[in-house]
């Protein structure tokens, strides 16, 4: 019981992690059929009038050791999925299942060794921390929580202090007000290590950095990977960020996946035209490369009642009758069966003029071929 | 740009950065440096201690019997030999009477709000924190408790129970549960929907250590700033209680008892007989300027 | 101090008259615990017609000297001194009377949060229409006029119907683009932007940098763009003025600051953006975070945090040196620090 608390330093030398269950080729993470219905409720009887679908339908692994980055709009349901996965809020329908256990069920993982297994890092660092409380004892809570005693608590989570660069000696006692954003993420992190997670979910965890905080949180979360054993799933509404730290990368749009591939795939040789339009979107740091006409117009439409068949329809240069009639399916490319897209497009039997059109590279759709420069200069660099 | 160092212990800030040792202070460190300065903060609460000093030593500090009746010293001007604050309409010595009276008066106005502080502020946490079902069937049975003006609430309640201080302190407590618990409820539905309680929820924490580690400390600064205000209109409250006839009853010393019974004598010794109602105007307004003082210190981010 | 504080002349600006000038800016915050520094000697000039970024991490002073522009700051607890002269007069010393005329009319300010700089019990239209009318006079059919051309000028689809709209009806963009609509409800000539598409998703933020870039030009109008993201400032910028710990410590073309930048502060925030960063190696990322403005260290404030230097660095706040034809950097090694890496070379290869 005790030594589940001890330092994973060792597991690095040694690549089997002891704690793993289902082999190097069981996914760490699988996650089908997830959903999450909020209903608005109206009028006097508070009857339920709409819902906000914000996760619908979604299915996705994260292997072991990998990093899933989970990119989207706002109102893509990137954050809520992260709750559900911590089972913060409980889905409507769908299952977990944590390194070949299902979460919940009778002989599967019950849901406090899941949140043991599965730690969350925070977006917003001002309100993930106690305000009256030592930013020490916030870090030790956890394996409190668990049994640990007081004295050990402490010394572990003054060493995870040190691990995440905040020296104890400097910082134990200090309360979040006396701490910097970086250095309250950085709290954060060790707080979601205390208990010895093998998984961190990282909700925007960089996102209300300053850019150069931000340089120094990625690194230590590239090291804390490595040092222990972790596996990430990182959402981000940052391009940038997801392309540096992922492996494979999750395009959702309206609280559903419409695109998974391998990092280098997705950035460059998108198939979904809202993943296109989202990396053309993107901003370089080059004047000479600037964006002259929008890769696509108007606002993500609302989760509330989002439009039927395909959710993209409403925005999408290559809508078709069938785009508005009927969802298109998540299907693995041809080129790359890695490659998972639901667009009716790459769909040869959707009966979309453009079909199949994707399925061989090079003959990818054009309408982004008049917005010059930064997504193929981003492709260039990848493909190099 | 390879002489931009990765090493990670860098995030340590630059050393003028470094907030010294000394300096590093809790909330309530905080709160108390910021008391510390308020001058007159400070001197209103030193005016409460020595009132609350005063009544508790009252057998050793009142000069006179405050039971002790005369006939022939009724109504005594102030400044009367052996009486310095005059007497009663029975020539009982005041300044005994006043200072016996604080004794009651001040349990009426500060163990009401004690207990409504613990009892709804318990409700309110458990009501904000928990959500759904338990808040609604709390609030709303707060919301039936609302739906009166406070001073015929009290009034109706101890005049149900009959008087008395026991009914007294009992209908006062329950006039002051409603609005502590809004105020509980308000502060711990917001802390519920912060991440750091997400966190401790991720943690496997159970419900209980997350409302007594991560909710009450939280909850506490505007409680206590509503509860400081409370009191002096619980003294008001009870006085008028007293006053009516349905707090204390004579011949115990209460200052809203005594106003009540000089009423007789106020065209013969005004001074004498507004001298109750004065104790009560300045400990009263003693505990709304400190309860001020508290919410401008306790006003703080941190 | 032995900075030098005149800076040299835009030469462009030399031809036409500059539309603003600010020489020696300063901001102080003034509290119980004493006055806090938030913009240091602050210089820069803007043509008509130019877009000038102010780039900065938060805390550096930029939106503050934004605001110090149109003293939008709390009165008496700031302190402003320097010069502002908006097209020859000064703002600074402008009488309230004139400064109210001054504020939505020549000069405007949109904002990061139009749900907060928009009213939100009054609708669009009638939000253009107040200011047209309390700064032309006009009636109020004219105003509303006005209204309808201005949100179409700013491209909110089906106008009309959108000025009976209130805020809270519009989503994020369009809330924008009403918001861009009131600011140039009397044509100003200076347009002030404090982070105007922070908050918005990528897909809407490029539309509004394209659309404030195309109004701007043909409006012709001076513009000065607060962000922390060098991407918008590539996006938008003539010119770029770096800042840090209330200094700007870097001001050139955007070509020079974002692909020849010398200041190792804007080096560095260069060299640690993610974008087209190899995925298997570190990011050189500046280490430590920015100072305490209420203790900012002797000397320059970067130096804690520089790899450049030296004791002087840590002893004395560098000058100005003059950089290109009419930019600045203030660093004491400036001529001793290695060429800048080629153009280019820490953003993505064109």
């Amino acid at each position: 019981m005790m030594n589940f608390f001890k330092l994973t330093k060792a597991t690095v030398a040694a690549p089997a992690d002891p704690r793993d269950r289902g082999g190097p080729r069981q996914p760490m993470l699988i996650a089908r059929n997830l959903r999450k219905h909020f209903p608005i409720t109206g009028g006097l009887l508070g009857r339920t009038v709409a819902s906000v679908r914000a996760v619908d339908d979604v299915s996705f692994a994260v292997r072991k050791g990998e990093t899933l980055g989970v990119v989207g709009e706002s109102g893509c349901g990137k954050s809520t999925l992260a709750k559900l996965l911590m089972h913060l809020v409980p889905p409507d329908s769908g299952e977990l299942i944590f390194d070949g256990l299902e979460v919940g069920a009778r002989d599967g993982l019950r849901l406090r060794d899941l949140r043991r297994n599965m730690q969350m890092v925070f977006q917003d660092s001002a309100s993930s921390l106690n305000p009256r409380m030592p930013i020490e004892e916030s870090v030790a809570y956890g394996p409190r929580v668990h049994g640990m005693g007081r004295a050990q608590a402490r010394a572990h989570a003054i060493s995870l202090l040190e691990q995440v660069g905040l020296p104890a000696r400097l910082f134990a006692g200090r309360y979040p007000h006396e701490l910097s954003g970086g250095q309250k993420q950085r709290v954060n992190i060790a707080r979601a290590l205390a208990l010895d997670p093998r998984m961190l979910i990282l909700d925007e965890a960089v996102s209300a950095l300053d850019k150069s905080v931000e340089a120094q949180v990625l690194n230590l979360l590239r090291r804390l990977k490595a040092e222990f054993n972790l596996t990430y799933l990182f959402i981000s509404h940052d391009l940038h960020v997801v392309q540096y730290i992922s492996d494979r990368v999750m395009v959702m749009y309206l609280g559903e996946v419409v695109e998974i591939g391998p990092v280098e795939r997705i950035y460059a040789s998108a198939t979904h035209p809202y993943t296109r339009a989202l990396l053309a979107s993107q901003l370089h740091a080059d004047p000479r490369a600037r964006v002259t006409e929008p890769p696509i117009t108007g606002d993500p439409p609302n989760p509330v009642n989002p439009p039927g068949g395909c959710r993209f329809h409403t925005r999408c240069p290559f809508a078709e009758t069938i785009c508005s009639q009927t969802a298109p399916a998540l299907t693995p490319l041809p080129a790359a069966s890695e490659h998972v897209v639901a667009c009716h497009m790459a769909d040869p039997a959707s009966g979309h003029t453009r079909a199949g059109a994707q399925a061989r590279p090079g003959l990818v759709p054009s309408a982004f071929a008049d917005t010059p420069g930064p997504d193929r200069t981003s492709k260039e660099g990848v493909r190099a | 740009m390879s002489e931009m160092t990765t090493n990670p212990s860098l995030a340590v800030p630059a050393p003028g950065e470094d907030v010294p040792r000394g300096e590093r202070r809790s909330y309530w460190g905080n709160v108390r440096e910021r008391l510390r300065h308020d001058p007159v903060t400070l001197f209103f609460m030193a005016v409460i201690v020595a009132a609350v000093g005063t009544a508790v030593l009252a057998p050793w500090v009142a000069p006179h019997d405050p039971y002790a009746t005369s006939m022939l010293a009724r109504l005594r001007p102030i400044g009367t030999e052996g009486h310095i604050l005059g007497t009663d309409e029975l020539g009982r010595d005041m300044l005994s009477r006043l200072i016996w009276g604080a004794r009651t008066s001040l349990l009426m106005g500060i163990l009401p709000v004690v207990i409504a502080v613990a009892v709804g502020g318990l409700l309110g946490v458990i009501a904000g924190f928990m959500g759904g079902a338990v808040n609604m069937i709390v609030m709303r049975t707060m919301d039936v408790f609302y739906a009166f003006p406070s001073v015929l609430l009290a009034v109706a309640i101890s005049g149900t129970l009959g008087g008395g201080m026991g009914s007294g302190l009992l209908a006062l407590t329950l006039v002051f549960i409603p609005s502590l618990c809004r105020i509980a409820e308000t502060a711990a539905s917001q802390i519920r929907s912060l991440d750091f309680v997400d966190a401790a929820r991720a943690s496997g924490a159970p419900v209980h250590s997350i409302i007594l580690t991560h909710v009450v400390g939280n909850v506490l600064p505007p409680v206590l700033i509503y509860a400081s205000s409370l009191i002096s209109v619980s003294i008001l409250l009870a006085a008028g209680l007293s006053f009516l006839g349905l707090g204390v009853s004579p011949p115990t010393a209460d200052w809203g008892q005594m106003l009540s019974s000089l009423r007789q004598g106020i065209y013969m010794q005004p001074l004498v007989c507004a001298l109750p109602g004065l104790a009560i105007l300045i400990v009263s307004l003693s505990f709304n300027l400190v309860s001020d003082g508290l919410r401008q210190a306790m006003d703080i981010k941190a | 101090m032995t900075a030098p504080s005149k800076i040299v002349a835009d030469p462009s600006q030399a031809a036409a008259a500059p539309l603003l000038e600010v020489e020696n800016l300063h901001v102080d915050f003034i509290s119980r615990a004493g006055r806090t520094p938030a913009v240091r000697d602050v210089s820069f000039g803007l043509a008509p017609g130019e877009v000038l970024c102010i780039l900065g991490e938060s805390g550096s002073g930029k939106s503050v000297t934004l605001r110090a522009l149109m003293r939008l700051l709390p009165q008496g607890r700031s302190e402003i001194r320097g010069q502002v002269r908006f097209q020859g007069e000064d703002v600074l010393k402008m009488p309230r009377r004139a400064l109210n005329m001054l504020r939505g009319a020549r000069i405007s300010m949109i904002f990061q949060e139009p749900m907060t700089a928009l009213d939100p019990v009054f609708t669009i239209g009638d939000q253009i229409a107040e200011t047209v009318i309390r700064h032309t006079g006009a009636s109020r059919e004219k105003a509303m006029a006005r209204a309808l051309e201005l949100l179409e000028l700013v491209r909110i689809p089906s106008a009309e119907r959108r000025l009976k709209a209130y805020p809270h009806e519009l989503s994020g963009g369009l809330r924008q683009r009403a918001m861009i609509a009131v600011s140039l409800s009397c044509y100003p000539q200076l347009l002030l932007a404090d982070e105007p598409t922070t908050a918005l998703d990528a897909t809407v933020q490029i539309q509004i940098l394209i659309l404030l870039k195309q109004l701007q030009q043909d409006l012709g109008m001076g513009t000065i763009f607060v962000t922390h993201d060098l991407g918008v400032a590539a996006q938008i910028a003539d010119k770029i003025a770096v800042m840090y710990a209330g200094r700007v410590v870097e001001y050139g073309s955007a070509e020079e600051v974002l692909l020849n930048p010398s200041h190792p502060y804007a080096r560095g925030m260069l060299a640690s953006t993610v974008s087209g960063q190899p995925r298997d190696r570190d990011i050189a990322a500046i280490p430590g975070s920015p100072p305490d403005m209420r203790n900012l260290p002797a000397g320059c404030a970067f130096a804690p945090r520089c790899a450049f230097a030296t004791d002087l660095c840590h002893r004395s706040e560098p000058g100005l040196t003059q950089r290109g034809a009419f930019g600045h950097v203030s660093c004491h090694h400036v001529h001793r620090l290695d060429p800048p890496a080629p153009a280019g070379a820490s953003v993505t290869t064109l």
